[in-house]
């Protein structure tokens, strides 16, 4: 039997708003236990909930940019269950009427773009978090978290694989951060996804018994969790044996799922509309006005950036892969038009240095092995922001732009660019400050040039003869010889010029 | 001069004139509680030592503020579910026996920023769940008027309180008659205002789209007096109207009720009434068309169904509002349990009381999947409709007339076999809470045996002021509020 794989996905996105969903207290991860809390957030008899505009207008930037309709009125319903991180027994949430729905982003799958339709994306608060400490009786509660505005993004059962659903997660992920409405950080749980999977005979209609994963906080053990599911549930249908309808946990020690709950434990939540709040009626031109304020969308940059900046696919796809990268290289084009250079004429250099060397720089400086950090941004999440904030301070957009436009004048070489950007990376020194230090200033003075020259020539008679026989290729060797006297100050392009006129060529 | 006999708004007369100064007030108050609180047995926690000092400092204070603050100095009780920072808020419920909360509620702030002076807190129905404070985890408060009999509920201690002087005036809260019908049965004013005119933070929660705090005071004057210290919109409380707020007492201006169309709905003069009340609410009727108000008989056709989508609706809000009384982080939690689970059953069955435990199971019930539709929703259907009704009475009239209980207060323990029972003697207030309306209940004679007889008055949202000028009118032109009661 070939079984066909159905996947839809949960996220819960928490929104970056300063303040919580119901209440003025601030939602900075991080700090000591339950210093972040006030009557409301921990439910104290008598408190009731006043609704965070800047978290509604942030659901509604979300649900635009996801493709949704946003409904113009809202209700705010009670989710009802016990546990000690939700000081109220109830969670406010979103049920009948959510804030977005019929959404959907486009994925690229094997077979080429294709749409994952979103359900609804509904507001809802956070609970808190239980702190089990090794060596004490009990748990502790710590109610920091309670009360941050979430967006839950349900899709309907469109994705087929694991991969299909990393790339759902990562254009999702991208989205958010675009907007501005989420930082995307998983290690630190702002972007939690729970994947739900079925499998069904290939060709029928009806789904099978789906189960619901927990605990996964990386787009690697996604697919890890995703796929050891597959792989379970072939082999259960497969004995002729029965899919229980449960939620599992993603184990990361042994790499496998295991039964949280099952379908008789799950609860009824007993959903009514909250009395202590107002139903929320969002107005049409204001909804409007957000849509045409929208920021772009990562794939409308990239295509802009091409034809604007006239910069590769390979390199577009690179640098909006991160937005604080695409901003960076903006920000520099920016600074290079300002330093009077046409976007045309530098924009492809610009992305080429922080695609390319920038990126092995930083590694190199903050002391990693390496490796290039976006490939999953949860994992190194800590590093990739200590290299971002590192980078911001050491090397403004501007100081890499007035570097790159040495470069284009000539003022520079090319090789000698590398050198003086770890060197601006350490010390935080502009390009000028750096090559005047160490006169590191290109040296195209013929006088000068003329005198190392002579010196290769004299130490290469070889290479000088075979020249002369007609073997062209030689000069590169002699080009190359020059630069490495000069300390690779010389300027390439007038050694080349110097040597063919003393060869005679 | 009896300070402890003078009204709320007479005393602040006198007060701001300088003819009495608040320690003296507390002095007065301490000595009238000390006659009669452990026979009415009114309060919970007294605050008679932080009244003390208050006064003090009062008197001591700037006499400018006197004639600016109108609630400065005034000795007033409120109902235990009512957070009061510092002091000990319990809702008569061993749940929240140690809870001391860490702010006040608006009401409170408002007063407080006034300078009131707070007497004590008030003993309710546990959770306010109840029609005589016979579920009171403390033991009930006493009718002032007969001490056999209960003093209504929930807000039982905050109108015993008033009736028997132990206080100037207090605040309750109404869900389905929890402030008119105690101010019936002690014979004094109750007023539950327009769901939304005043603040419900801080109010712990029993129904919250039921639930509305109000005055209860010797007279119709004090009422208006308070409501315009407590009324007006809260930016904490989202479900609360951004209507302003007008000078109550003004409406007080004209007695009488000319050119108002009061209605008498047929639905409130039917079986379960008892005679007497009948006909003590018929005269009172005649009395108000004598000061000048057109009466005409009018139809609330849903009335039958009130109680009925009531127990639906405050039940199923009340199993949700009550959750957070886990023993996790505040209140009451069960020693030696065996895990989280015990931890919760324990708790909540040790920390409530039999009342409050068939609310929430009741209400746990109609919300649970598959029985939702058929209760809970359907009870919200009906409940537009009884709005309905009103909506569509007012069209045709500016009051609505009735009786506030079926009988008078009854001894303790007559209905504490049949909840059903006690939940019917709500019948004639509960329908108010479900519209959302303003009803005040005001004195309009006694029974045979002695004790006080309610009239209700019910009016459009927001016109508390209608409300107040025919009570007003009603309450000058009878002396029923002339009678005290004789405690022993």
């Amino acid at each position: 039997m070939i079984y066909e794989v159905v996947i839809g996905v949960e996220v819960h996105a928490q929104l970056r708003t300063k303040s919580k969903l119901f209440c003025g207290c601030g939602t900075v991860f991080g700090l000591t236990a339950n210093s972040q809390t006030c009557p409301l957030c921990l439910g104290l008899p008598g408190t009731l909930p006043v609704l965070n505009q800047a978290a509604v207008e942030m659901a509604v930037r979300a649900g635009l940019a996801l493709n949704c309709t946003i409904a113009a009125n809202n209700l705010f319903a009670r989710k009802n269950y016990f546990y000690p991180d939700l000081p109220k027994g109830y969670q406010i949430s979103q049920y009948e009427a959510p804030i977005c729905e019929h959404g959907w982003i486009e994925i690229v799958a094997s077979e080429g773009k294709r749409r994952v339709r979103i359900r609804r994306a509904h507001l809802e608060e956070d609970a808190g978090k239980n702190v089990h400490v090794a060596g004490t009786n009990g748990s502790r509660v710590d109610l920091n978290r309670a009360g941050t505005p979430l967006l839950e993004i349900v899709t309907e059962p469109d994705l087929r694989s694991a991969d299909e659903v990393v790339a759902y997660l990562k254009g999702l992920r991208d989205i958010l951060i675009y907007q501005d409405v989420c930082d995307g950080d998983m290690e630190k749980g702002n972007f939690r996804c729970e994947p739900n999977l079925s499998l069904r005979p290939l060709g029928q209609k009806g789904f099978g018994t789906k189960v619901e994963m927990k605990n996964i906080n990386s787009f690697k053990f996604v697919k890890d969790a995703i796929e050891y599911e597959i792989k379970r549930q072939t082999k259960v249908l497969s004995e002729g044996g029965k899919i229980n309808q449960e939620t599992r946990l993603w184990n990361l020690d042994r790499g496998e799922t295991v039964v949280m709950r099952s379908k008789e434990e799950a609860h009824d939540y007993r959903y009514f509309p909250d009395p202590d709040l107002v139903p929320l009626k969002l107005n049409k031109e204001w909804i409007e006005g957000l849509k045409k304020a929208l920021p772009e969308s990562p794939s409308a940059l990239r295509v802009r950036i091409m034809e604007e900046v006239g910069v590769s696919g390979y390199q577009a796809t690179v640098l909006t892969s991160e937005k604080w990268m695409v901003e960076y290289f903006e920000a520099t084009v920016v600074e290079a038009e300002k330093a009077g250079m046409m976007k045309v004429d530098i924009g492809r250099d610009i992305a080429n240095w922080i695609t390319g060397d920038l990126q092995g720089l930083l590694n190199k400086t903050s002391g990693s092995s390496g490796q290039t950090y976006v490939v999953d941004p949860s994992s190194d999440a800590q590093q990739a922001r200590s290299m971002i904030s590192l980078l911001m301070k050491q090397v403004p957009p501007g100081n890499l732009a007035s570097l790159l436009v040495k470069k284009f004048r000539g003022e520079v070489s090319g090789p000698i660019v590398k050198s003086v950007l770890e060197e601006m990376l350490a010390t935080g020194c502009t390009a000028a400050e750096i090559i005047e230090a160490k006169g590191l200033r290109q040296v195209s003075d013929e006088g000068a040039l003329d005198k190392i020259i002579d010196e290769v020539l004299a130490k290469n008679p070889t290479q000088v003869a075979q020249f002369k026989e007609g073997k062209q290729q030689v000069l590169g060797f002699l080009v190359g010889q020059v630069m490495k006297a000069s300390g690779g100050k010389a300027n390439p392009g007038k050694v080349n010029e110097l040597l063919k006129k003393k060869l005679g060529a | 001069m009896s300070i402890h006999k003078l009204s709320l708004y007479e005393l602040h007369e006198k007060f701001t004139v300088g003819e009495v100064t608040a320690t003296e007030i507390v002095r007065a108050y301490g000595l009238r509680i000390g006659q009669v609180e452990s026979k009415v047995k009114a309060y919970i926690t007294q605050a008679k030592d932080a009244a003390v000092a208050q006064a003090g400092a009062l008197d001591a204070s700037l006499k400018v503020w006197r004639k600016t603050l109108p609630m400065m100095g005034m000795p007033l009780a409120i109902k235990d579910n009512i957070c009061t920072e510092g002091v000990l808020t319990t809702c008569a419920s061993r749940m929240l026996g140690n809870f001391v909360p860490p702010y006040d509620a608006t009401v409170i702030a408002k007063l407080r920023a006034q300078g009131y002076l707070l007497l004590g807190k008030t003993n309710l129905d546990e959770f306010a769940m109840g029609s005589s404070t016979e579920n009171s985890a403390v033991g009930p408060s006493r009718n002032p008027w007969n001490l056999q009999c209960v003093p209504g509920g929930s807000s039982g201690g905050s109108a015993a309180a008033v009736a028997a002087d132990e206080c100037a005036a207090a605040l309750g809260s109404d869900t389905g008659g929890s402030i008119r019908q105690p101010a019936a049965f002690c014979g004094v004013v109750g007023l539950k205002p327009t769901y939304g005119r005043v603040s419900r933070y801080g109010l712990i929660a029993f129904a919250s789209s039921l639930d509305q705090i109000g005055p209860i005071t010797k007279d119709v004057k004090d009422s208006a007096f308070l409501l315009g210290a407590i009324a007006g919109h809260d930016p904490l409380d989202s479900t609360s109207a951004d209507v302003p707020v007008p000078d109550y007492l003004k409406a007080l201006k004209r007695k009488d009720l000319k050119k108002l169309k009061v209605g008498v709905p047929v639905e409130y003069f039917s079986e379960g009434l008892d005679s007497e009340v009948e006909q003590v609410v018929r005269t009172a009727i005649q009395e108000l068309k004598e000061l000048g108000g057109e009466i005409k008989d009018i139809q609330l056709p849903r009335t039958g169904a009130a109680v009925a989508i009531y127990y639906v609706i405050a039940t199923a809000e009340a199993s949700s509002n009550l959750a957070r009384y886990d023993g996790v982080k505040f209140g009451l939690r069960a020693k030696e349990t065996k895990d989280l689970l015990d931890l919760y059953m324990k708790t909540r069955q040790e920390g409530f009381g039999p009342e409050v435990k068939r609310r929430i199971m009741l209400g746990t019930y109609v919300l649970s999947a598959g029985y939702y539709d058929a209760y809970y929703g359907k009870a919200q259907a009906v409940r537009t409709l009884i709005r309905q009704d009103f909506e569509a009475a007012f069209q045709d009239v500016d009051l609505i007339v009735t009786p506030v209980t079926p009988t008078p207060a009854f001894k303790f323990g007559a209905k504490g076999d049949d909840p059903l029972q006690m939940y019917l003697s709500d019948i004639f207030t509960i329908s108010a809470n479900l519209a959302g309306v303003p009803a005040i209940a005001l004195p309009c004679g006694f029974s045979q045996d002695g004790l006080p007889i309610g009239l209700q008055l019910i009016g459009r949202p927001f016109e508390e002021e209608t409300l107040l000028r025919a009570a007003y009118a009603y309450e000058q032109s009878t002396q029923w509020r002339a009678k005290k009661p004789v405690i022993r």
